[in-house]
């Protein structure tokens, strides 16, 4: 029976207060005080959508061994930087998939996480597939003073699925799939618009979700008892344990919503909740998880004994743990590009993104892929023909070496107040990777005053650069020190 | 079988324009004037000038590309004329290029002149190098700057050595502050104001942890050279200048690629040096070099080259420098001129601006500079950032 293989979650480090928020914006919008409470966590400049589906992709796995053997990658998000290019692909390559593989992005719904879950289940299930990583990822963007700011939080889950060693079991779904517009961006436009706040409470959530629900519950003849955990996204507190009261529902069914950790991640919050109650589950339990928004999916999970041996490297607590306050609102709006900033000569400057040069090495920039030398052994970043050990200088005796996913140290590092950044100064150094070899990288998600020679580095895909002109955004991998 | 380059090539005439920000002349008035200078000096006719090279790095921002520029500027006869780029070792590149001329036999009278514009591009500081890198390059290299890549070699240095944060940047200070004395007696230089150490150290931080006076600064400016064969040149002026060492080395990647590489040196250097010394026949570069003009873009470069180049033990060039060995008055100046930190560092003319120096204080010209007696200068090119350099080393006598 197809399933989940694992799972992993992804939450970015930088939190934002929103009684800071408040003091901000609150002057404008004096009804946002009902909400501000706690803190959301938000997009470093170099984050985006794609690059916190690559980490929650690679927090389900557990080495990038397991990464063999998938062969689909389904991406799904209503804040995808691209609207043509599939973004499916590019965590795909970021994953170092083989091209011989189904990419889909699924988009333009809160419910698209879960779309894409169902849809892997059904590749699996026909045979067409074997291992299908579904990542659901969003940063989504309130107007400032809106309540919209307060609740919308950045992050993303992962799931592998397959049917093989399957840790959670897939048992059905019931769906709902109806016009009901609460929120809607149309293509091209920054912001989302909202309709009356009561109506999408009264109408929406309390509405749909129950209904879904009891829509699975009649096709399986399960009670809602039978469930260790019933799981739902609404990002109104009052209604979310309103929902649970309606269905008599135990507290200990309940899965936070994490409203003052991370906030509504929007279409990865289903995944990100399943990863929390996942982490805690127990062999036989059964999970009911909702989705909402165009509708709504029920799916019901039976785990197995496999939970066991299933941890994300980090998961949820992991990177709820990881925090660091952002400290200004205004530093939000600017990385959001919200507010103009002053971007300098070194800021506005881009060099033209050749494409063709970009296929060409789509493993060394998207891969993070060097080469290692079959005569010495010595791995490579940038991938050479020639080896660069002076006493080995072998011509074409390389074989692809994969560095992410490698742990290293600092060799040496700088915090440059010249280079352009949006969140001076701009880090870089050089760290040495664990089974040799040097990378040369911007460091990002630390303090220089943190840092020492030695101190161990992880590497995390990241946005290089956004070319605003050609609107490219730009892809490559950083260090993060470790402590 | 080889013989190297030892006196096989004579400066006949130089000329350097002052260095700093020109806003009332552009590229073509400073190439004139440097120009001018050194045929005046030389003693020769542009008619003699048989071939040319032009040294200029940033030529998108600047003169544009080809040798056109520097041909059509100074009217020179349909000869043959280069122009080589090679990071900030352009200058002495153009050096080695008419010393190559004359020394072959190839022509009589060669001529190389480096000239940059820097201050119209608009940047406080270089360029950015995201165009300047190719098109794979950039896909993954760091938003880095010069200061921030020789920034990481102070980082490494002091944590290799043990130097804490004060005592290492108080020594980085001392090299700065005694440019800035020697840069205070040159008309030509830029920036001519004595600097404290205490000043240094208290300048705003630009790459942790170089300071803003720990830099050098950009500028405008040119610089021209005119070779001949010393056979030639007996018969111009008694006073011609030989070069006794030309060398150049360049990466082979291995200082990034490959795992040896401490961080705390650079390799380039050494190795350049370490030719140019036996070109040059010299066995103790601490004992047998008068005078230095080291390329100090930064001031660590300028530490971690005394031992590049075998002058300081490794770790150990601090106690040199707070010894005062490298002051105008010390054992072997360096920077007599003020060096890259008064002049500033138009790309293409500091090579051959460290040559002129060379070249004034063996002539006995350098004013209230004047070394005693000098035997041999060594002139130190750098190119590019620690972990993939270009070094030229230059040693000069009578």
């Amino acid at each position: 029976m197809a399933g989940i293989i694992s799972f992993g979650a992804f939450i970015p480090r930088y939190r934002l207060n929103r009684m800071m928020m408040f003091a901000s914006m609150g002057w404008f919008n004096p009804v946002t005080m009902a909400v501000a409470a706690g803190e959301k966590a938000v997009a470093n400049y170099d984050e985006d959508t794609i690059t916190m589906a690559v980490a929650a992709s690679m927090d389900a796995l557990a080495d990038d061994q397991a990464s063999a053997g998938i062969d689909g990658l389904y991406a799904a998000s209503t804040t995808f930087p691209y609207q043509e290019r599939l973004n499916a692909n590019i965590i795909a390559a970021a994953l170092d998939l083989n091209p011989n593989i189904r990419s889909m992005d699924f988009s333009a719904a809160l419910k698209s996480g879960t779309s894409a879950i169902l849809a892997a289940l059904d590749s699996i299930e026909s045979g067409q597939n074997k291992k299908i990583m579904v990542a659901a990822s969003d940063s989504r963007l309130g107007k400032p003073g809106s309540m919209q700011e307060h609740f919308y939080g950045d992050g993303a889950g992962a799931v592998l699925i397959g049917n093989e060693n399957v840790a959670v079991e897939f048992k059905s779904s019931f769906s709902i799939s109806v016009d009901f517009v609460d929120h809607f961006r149309s293509a091209g436009r920054k912001f989302d618009r909202t309709w009356e706040e009561r109506w999408i409470r009264d109408e929406g959530f309390t509405k749909v979700i129950p209904e879904a629900i009891k829509g699975l519950l009649k096709k399986t003849g399960l009670n809602l008892s039978d469930f260790s955990k019933v799981i739902y996204p609404c990002h109104f507190s009052r209604e979310h344990s309103g929902i649970a009261k309606k269905l008599g529902l135990d507290r200990s069914q309940m899965q936070s919503m994490m409203m003052d950790e991370v906030g509504d991640t929007g279409s990865a919050h289903p995944l990100l909740m399943l990863a929390a109650a996942l982490e805690k589950a127990k062999p036989k339990d059964k999970i009911l998880l909702v989705s909402y928004g165009g509708g709504a999916d029920a799916l019901y999970f039976e785990v197995t004994e496999e939970i066991l041996n299933r941890k994300p490297k980090k998961g949820v607590s992991g990177y709820l743990a990881r925090r660091e306050d952002m400290n200004s609102y205004q530093k939000y709006v600017v990385f959001r590009d919200i507010i103009p900033v002053e971007l300098g000569l070194r800021g506005e400057v881009q060099a033209p993104t050749a494409f063709s040069v970009l296929w060409r090495e789509r493993r060394m920039v998207l891969g993070l892929v060097g080469s290692k030398c079959r005569k010495c052994g010595s791995p490579q970043f940038p991938p050479q023909r020639i080896c660069a050990n002076p006493a080995c200088g072998s011509v074409d005796q390389m074989d692809p070496y994969r560095f992410a996913g490698k742990k290293g140290t600092i060799f040496t590092y700088t915090g440059d107040m010249l280079a352009f950044s949006y969140d001076p100064p701009q880090i870089y150094g050089m760290a040495e990777m664990e089974g040799g070899g040097k990378l040369f990288l911007d460091f990002t998600d630390c303090n220089l005053e943190q840092l020492k020679v030695g101190q161990p580095v992880e590497i995390s895909f990241r946005r290089k650069y956004y070319d605003d002109a050609r609107g490219i955004h730009g892809y490559f991998w950083k260090a993060i020190p470790t402590s | 079988m080889a013989e190297g380059i030892k006196d096989k090539v004579a400066i006949i005439g130089m000329g350097c324009t002052r260095f700093g920000e020109q806003w009332n002349k552009g590229a073509e008035d400073l190439m004139v004037d440097a120009f001018v200078e050194a045929l005046e000096d030389s003693g020769i006719g542009k008619k003699d000038i048989q071939a040319a090279w032009l040294a200029v790095c940033f030529d998108e921002v600047n003169v544009g590309k080809s040798a056109i520029p520097l041909s059509q500027t100074l009217k020179l006869p349909f000869i043959p004329v280069t122009r080589v780029e090679n990071f900030c070792a352009s200058g002495t590149e153009s050096f080695r290029g008419a010393c190559y001329a004359v020394a072959s036999g190839a022509c009589d009278f060669a001529m190389a002149l480096g000239v940059e514009k820097l201050k119209d591009t608009g940047y406080g500081g270089l360029p950015d190098f995201g165009q300047s890198m190719g098109t794979r390059s950039r896909l993954v290299f760091p938003n880095m700057t010069a200061p921030g890549a020789f920034a990481m070699m102070a980082t490494k240095y002091f944590d290799r050595y043990g130097l804490s944060r004060e005592k290492g940047k108080e020594i980085l200070a001392y090299i700065s502050s005694k440019s800035h004395h020697n840069g205070a007696l040159n008309p030509k230089a830029h920036l001519r104001r004595e600097v404290s150490v205490q000043q240094v150290l208290d300048a705003p931080i630009v790459a942790d942890p170089l300071g803003l006076f720990d830099c050098c600064g950009v500028s405008d400016g040119a610089a021209c050279a005119i070779v001949t064969t010393p056979e030639i040149a007996k018969k111009i002026r008694p006073d011609f200048i030989r070069v006794k060492a030309l060398q150049i080395a360049v990466t082979s990647g291995e200082e990034l690629l490959y795992t040896d590489w401490d961080g705390t040196h650079v390799e380039t250097t050494y190795q350049a040096g370490q030719r140019a010394y036996k070109e040059a026949g010299i066995k103790n570069p601490r004992e047998e070099l008068s005078m230095l003009e080291l390329h100090d873009c930064f001031s660590i470069t300028e530490l971690v080259t005394y031992e590049d180049l075998q002058i300081s033990p490794r770790g150990k060039a601090g106690e040199d420098v707070l010894a005062g060995f490298y002051n105008l008055d010390g054992k072997i100046p360096c920077q007599p001129d003020g060096g890259l930190k008064c002049f500033g560092h138009p790309i293409g003319a500091s090579g051959l601006r460290m040559i002129y120096e060379i070249y004034k204080q063996m002539q006995g010209k350098a004013g209230e500079r004047q070394i005693k007696d000098p035997k041999l200068g060594l002139t130190h090119n750098l190119g590019g950032f620690p972990n993939a350099s270009i070094c030229s080393v230059g040693i000069f006598g009578i």
